[in-house]
């Protein structure tokens, strides 16, 4: 299989990613090449075989319903650019504040 | 009683299909351990996971998982013992991850049936297409700042689940019905609680129409994020209608996500996102399989509750209640359980007409709802024993419940401070009957003279002369011996 420029271009902007018109071509080379290669893997025979999902036999670790995070909201803020105290002040949070969303 | 749009070209039947998003009750998210309560100050109960930091890895919460695995059971499907997360993709600024993980080709719940109990006695089937579990996502604010919109993801990871239905709903009013249905399943089981309000539940709702009598199903329109049994009525209605006139005019429905605006009375197109639908899913790579064993379900199975409609038919053939009654009292749990408390070892049919009629009436004026009654279902009971000896007249009791439900007495107290006790007393009610009877003799003389109408009058004369206490059987009992009536 390979992969037009439309395609590319459609690829390009689902994932956000800003891709210079003259970049298409060469992008549609290079991931026609990378399907190529995975592309080989059709040739083995499958059938009947169980989709293998884990390299190790393991069971999936899984929690109790127990509150264990949380209260740390200067923490997840630490980063953010442009943070906006709630009203409560500094314990009672705030929010992440982005370009106004306009639906 | 099919719900039909007329149109210039004939009838149209209206084909509906719902999706309920419903929060899963559980103290922790459900790949993370930062709490889901309500009304949290913004951001605080987010951990690392939820917010999407470099690294972090979800482990799933294994009460959410059961909770999935009761509502299965409750709307009667198939659980699926190999279910597998998936990442759905989309860009939107309250979705930290640029993805939300959800169930797609292998949901953990697969086909069931919901009962419907229509308004004129018969019941409907409603097929279940599926159950998946997800992440909710954050929630956006538009309206704090003129040139910016506010994030907080304190739902950000709270597990829901999507029920979704197949299209077998034929009108709003079915639509509604199978909404409150699975709001009062859910509720028995205790897996969501069903606040509307707090959107912990809400639908996306699938509309299309079609010719009546034909089978085909045209493209329909998708309605998200309804938030009330009636918004999710007036939606369906409206774009029925907006789908028949296009129709009718020549035109064409295009398959699209809508918006209903309440204050206008319309669905209108969301704003068309370009690839909006390309979702991308593929399994989350940080997530293995979720494989369940038999005897989890089984075990799960065992605990679940009474359903409303084995309660329901218990009630029927137990207490003797109309089949329209009985689905009045299981609607709610709480309803139910407090009807049968009151119920225990009386009349039953009785306990049934105050709980529907005398309770729920004064409960709507005072807006309460029934956990909070000023009456408790023992207190009612004891009402409806006072009335089973005779101490009080049926009249009477209401006085008496109206004073219950005012102060939070005992409705022996009540009775005994007031001096309510009826008269039993034949040789009492006989003086009093005697006299009213001497004071009155032309209306005497018509009762006896075959006016058997007239003999009301002179009973309503003894029940004022008694202050409403003698017992209005006896009252009566004693006229017509007296006046021959």
């Amino acid at each position: 299989m390979s992969l037009d420029k439309d395609t590319v271009r459609k690829i390009a902007i689902l994932a956000r990613i800003r891709v210079p018109a003259d970049a298409l071509d060469g992008l549609s080379v290079e991931l026609s090449n990378i399907i190529g290669w995975v592309e080989q893997l059709n040739e083995v025979d499958t059938e009947g075989v169980e989709p293998m999902t884990s390299v190790a036999d393991m069971d999936w670790p899984r929690r109790d319903d127990e509150i264990t995070d949380g209260g740390r909201a200067q923490d997840i803020l630490a980063n953010a650019t442009d943070p906006e105290p709630a009203p409560g002040g500094k314990d009672g949070g705030g929010f992440f504040t982005v370009p106004k969303v306009v639906e | 009683m099919s719900y039909l749009i007329s149109g210039e070209s004939g009838d149209w039947e209206v084909v509906i299909g719902l999706e309920i998003h419903a929060q899963i009750v559980s103290q922790a998210k459900l790949f993370s351990g930062a709490a889901t309560a309500f009304g949290a100050g913004p951001n605080t109960q987010v951990s690392l996971v939820d917010a999407a930091m470099p690294g972090m890895l979800p482990v799933i919460n294994e009460y959410c998982v059961e909770q999935a695995v009761k509502t299965g059971l409750g709307l009667k499907a198939k659980i699926n013992l190999h279910s597998v997360f998936e990442r759905k993709n989309y860009f939107y600024a309250d979705l930290p991850q640029g993805y939300q993980i959800s169930q797609y080709a292998e949901p953990i719940v697969g086909e069931g049936t919901v009962v419907l109990d229509m308004p004129d006695g018969e019941t409907r089937d409603i097929g279940i297409e599926r159950l998946h579990m997800e992440q909710d996502a954050g929630k956006s604010l538009h309206d704090q700042d003129p040139k910016r919109t506010f994030i907080d993801l304190n739902r950000s990871g709270v597990a829901l689940m999507e029920i979704v239905s197949k299209p077998d709903l034929r009108s709003p009013e079915e639509a509604g019905i199978y909404l409150r249905k699975i709001r009062s399943i859910l509720r028995y089981l205790g897996t969501c609680d069903g606040n509307m309000e707090q959107g912990s539940m809400r639908a996306d709702v699938n509309v299309s129409v079609r010719p009546a009598g034909s089978d085909a199903l045209r493209t329909r329109t998708e309605i998200k994020n309804v938030n009330s049994v009636r918004f999710v009525m007036q939606a369906i209605e409206h774009e029925a209608e907006r789908q028949v006139e296009a129709y009718e005019a020549g035109g064409e429905v295009v398959q699209e996500t809508r918006l209903f605006d309440a204050a206008k009375n319309e669905t209108r197109p969301m704003r068309a996102k370009e690839y909006a639908h390309d979702y991308r899913y593929f399994p989350d790579p940080d997530l293995l399989p979720l494989v369940l064993a038999d005897e989890d379900v089984e075990r799960i199975r065992k605990s679940l509750p009474e359903l409303p409609d084995d309660k329901k038919a218990r009630f029927v053939s137990d207490y003797g209640l109309s089949a329209y009654d009985a689905g009045v009292l299981v609607a709610e749990r709480e309803t139910a359980d407090y009807f049968e408390t009151a119920a225990k070892g009386r009349d039953a049919k009785q306990a049934a007409n105050w709980v529907t009629g005398n309770l729920f009436g004064a409960l709507n004026k005072a807006g309460k709802a029934i956990a909070e009654s000023p009456v408790p279902p023992g207190a009612l009971g004891g009402l409806l024993d006072l009335m089973a000896d005779d101490t009080i007249s049926g009249r009477m009791a209401k006085d008496v419940f109206d004073e219950m439900f005012e102060t939070g007495k005992d409705p022996a107290a009540i009775v005994a401070d007031k001096g309510l006790e009826q008269i039993t007393d034949t040789g009492e009610i006989e003086a009093v009957v005697a006299r009213i009877i001497a004071e009155n003799p032309d209306q005497a003389d018509d009762v006896r003279s075959g006016n058997d109408k007239a003999i009301g009058w002179f009973v309503g004369q003894v029940m004022k002369a008694t202050q409403g206490k003698a017992n209005p059987k006896m009252v009566n009992d004693l006229l017509r011996e007296k006046l021959g009536g």
